[in-house]
């Protein structure tokens, strides 16, 4: 089967990525200036101390001795155990995870929505004063950062409007006991809708400063390639068979002009999950982005090297997915 | 005989006003088939685009009137006019490679018109497409339906795109270069196919080419169009005998025979070309006070 043989390719490529992350940030992390242990000790430590806390943590071995340690328990599941923390590092990172999915996967969902209706209305009233409202509202919205976003709706629904949280993720009176760490998931599953309803509360402002730059994107390539497809044979053969330009645009044209939108959806999406490093700590969020900036304040290396892992494995997880939906809508690929 | 597509008058323009057709009147009688030739650039597309409303964003009608079974289209509500075109006629377009969207399979490409525009059964549209395509030679044709365009030949896609059009029983069809795509032994099936199809459904048939040849095969009478502006409208016989036009005498002449295949080709003699647009440029004269 051909699909699972590209798949097996793909996985083995990503092992290779994942492993040459793992060499750059291994090395990085220990070449730049900053003592992990130096940070562990109150001040006053003797140099005695010191050494014998870097033994503990294997410190004192080389770069290369302490990459083989660290990959041959990594091999195993084993990613090393906090310094901060001093929690498997495995554990702390898979607790904050669904968090930070959940958080990107609403913005990616805003991005969508957001940016689809735009280009549909676009393509609609194309060569008009609505299209160009439209391309002048997402240019703002793409020459803005998302931290700037970030600034700016709290500014309107935290200060102004104070009609969101603008800190958390959920209200601790809300807090039910949760079996897992996918809140909003399993609030919906659950059917506890104040609970979904306080999550959302939470979420939507990181969610919107992270998911419209995204909306701009797809807004402005989706319609640009909406509107080129717009002039093709098959979509004047349908308007001349009776259908409405709405029918026309969503039935022919919107299946077709998708293909070249979704391969960069996928790129920026990685670039929304990493925006939520710093929206994450902007919103207090208790998500992997916040978690990687203390990791980087106490030089918990154990831990940065985890995170980083782990949103690299992500990326290429997201990469491969993006492709093989791109497989499955463009039928002259899928028998190739 | 009862004019089944009266055009009259018909003027379209570009945006910044330059004509693009200059008061154009044509009949296509019920059942028969009217050929519409010309250079390329004449226009003559831009006829038929008018007519299924389908004409390119930056033309716009600026007079005339269209008239199908006895209804000025000009004169209706947009959405109405839209469905009114849908349900009695249909474009046979020029290139079978592009006008089949590529990602949908042939089946719906043919029935959804029926079921959404004409409010067919999904059964009766399926058996009417099955039947169609049977009717254009289309071995296995419930293969087919089931088929992506990027899975069949040219020839093959353009005899779905014909049995596409005859599928609702349109009475008028027009055919847009529909062989110019192709290459030159799928033309001549292709073309008899049409011919074939028009008199056995009895449809009235626009047939725009700019291939004399073609036109003396399978047409009952033509016009002529020179830069959006008819020069002569005839019978075919009449036509072939004794054009009218010196454009039509050397449009006549310049087209290629068999019988002298070394032969140097004729083109259209200047002076004719003058005369022509020495016409055209009195119309615009005539029109623009």
């Amino acid at each position: 089967m051909p699909l699972l043989r590209t798949v097996l390719l793909r996985l083995i490529g990503t092992a290779i990525t994942l492993f040459g992350v793992a060499v750059i940030v291994f090395v990085v992390i220990r070449v730049v200036p900053g003592n992990p242990i130096a940070m562990m000790l109150p001040p006053g430590a003797t140099e005695a101390d010191i050494a014998r806390l870097e033994a503990l943590y294997g410190f004192d071995k080389s770069i290369f001795e302490q990459f083989v340690i660290w990959l041959t328990g990594v091999v195993q599941g084993d990613f090393g155990t906090s310094i901060s923390a001093r929690q498997p590092v495995s554990h702390l990172v898979l607790n904050r995870l669904p968090a930070t999915l959940e958080l990107s996967m609403l913005a990616l969902t805003i991005a969508v929505l957001a940016g689809g209706s735009m280009a549909l209305l676009g393509t609609l009233y194309r060569d008009s004063k609505t299209e160009g409202l439209i391309d002048v509202t997402a240019g703002m919205a793409l020459s803005i950062p998302d931290f700037l976003w970030g600034l700016v709706l709290i500014l309107i629904f935290g200060v102004l409007w104070p009609v969101f949280h603008i800190s958390g993720r959920i209200s601790p009176s809300l807090n039910i006991d949760f079996t897992t760490n996918f809140y909003l998931i399993e609030a919906l599953v659950r059917l506890r809708f104040d609970v979904v309803g306080d999550l959302i509360a939470h979420m939507f402002m990181p969610a919107l400063a992270l998911g419209i730059p995204l909306a701009a994107i797809i807004s402005q390539l989706l319609k640009q390639s909406l509107k080129e497809t717009m002039h093709l044979d098959y979509v004047t053969l349908a308007r001349s068979k009776g259908y409405s330009e709405r029918n026309v645009i969503l039935r022919e044209a919107l299946p077709n002009a998708i293909l070249p939108t979704l391969t960069l959806v996928g790129v920026q999406f990685t670039f929304l999950i990493g925006g939520t490093v710093i929206i994450e700590r902007l919103f207090s969020y208790e998500g992997l982005g916040n978690m990687a900036i203390d990791a980087v304040i106490n030089r918990d290396l154990p831990l940065i090297q985890g995170i980083v892992i782990l949103f690299a494995l992500l990326f290429t997880l997201i990469n491969l997915a993006v492709d093989m939906l791109y497989t499955v809508l463009n039928p002259r690929l899928r028998h190739a | 005989m009862s004019s089944f597509l009266s055009i009259r008058n018909l003027n379209v323009k570009l945006a910044q006003g330059t004509p693009i057709l200059r008061s154009v009147s044509l009949d296509v009688n019920a059942a028969q088939v009217h050929g519409l030739v010309g250079e390329s650039g004449a226009g003559k597309s831009m006829i038929g685009k008018a007519v299924l409303g389908i004409l390119p964003k930056a033309l716009h009608i600026t007079g005339g009137e269209i008239w199908l079974d006895g209804t000025d289209l000009l004169t209706l509500p947009p959405s109405e006019r839209r469905k009114r075109i849908g349900a009695q006629a249909a474009l046979i377009p020029q290139d079978p490679l592009t006008a089949l969207n590529p990602s949908k399979r042939i089946g719906p490409q043919i029935t959804r018109r029926l079921v959404d525009i004409l409010g067919w059964s999904k059964a009766d549209a399926l058996d009417r497409a099955l039947e169609l395509l049977d009717e254009v030679h289309i071995p296995d044709p419930l293969r087919v339906m089931r088929n992506y365009p990027h899975e069949l030949s040219g020839g093959m896609r353009q005899r779905i795109l014909i049995a596409s059009a005859f599928a609702a029983e349109p009475k008028l069809i027009i055919a847009d270069e529909p062989t110019t795509a192709l290459d030159a032994t799928v033309q001549k099936q292709i073309l008899r196919l049409i011919a074939q199809m028009q008199k056995r459904h009895g449809t009235a048939l626009l047939f725009v080419t700019h291939d004399l040849g073609v036109v003396s095969k399978v047409c009952d009478s033509l016009s002529v169009l020179y830069a959006g502006k008819l020069v002569e409208q005839a019978q075919m016989r009449r036509f072939f005998m004794s054009p009218i036009h010196p454009y039509s005498a050397a449009l006549l002449a310049a087209t290629p025979t068999y019988a002298d295949p070394t032969g140097s080709l004729t083109p259209v003699p200047q002076s004719v070309i003058d005369t022509v647009e020495q016409e055209v440029a009195q119309h615009d004269m005539r029109h623009q006070s």
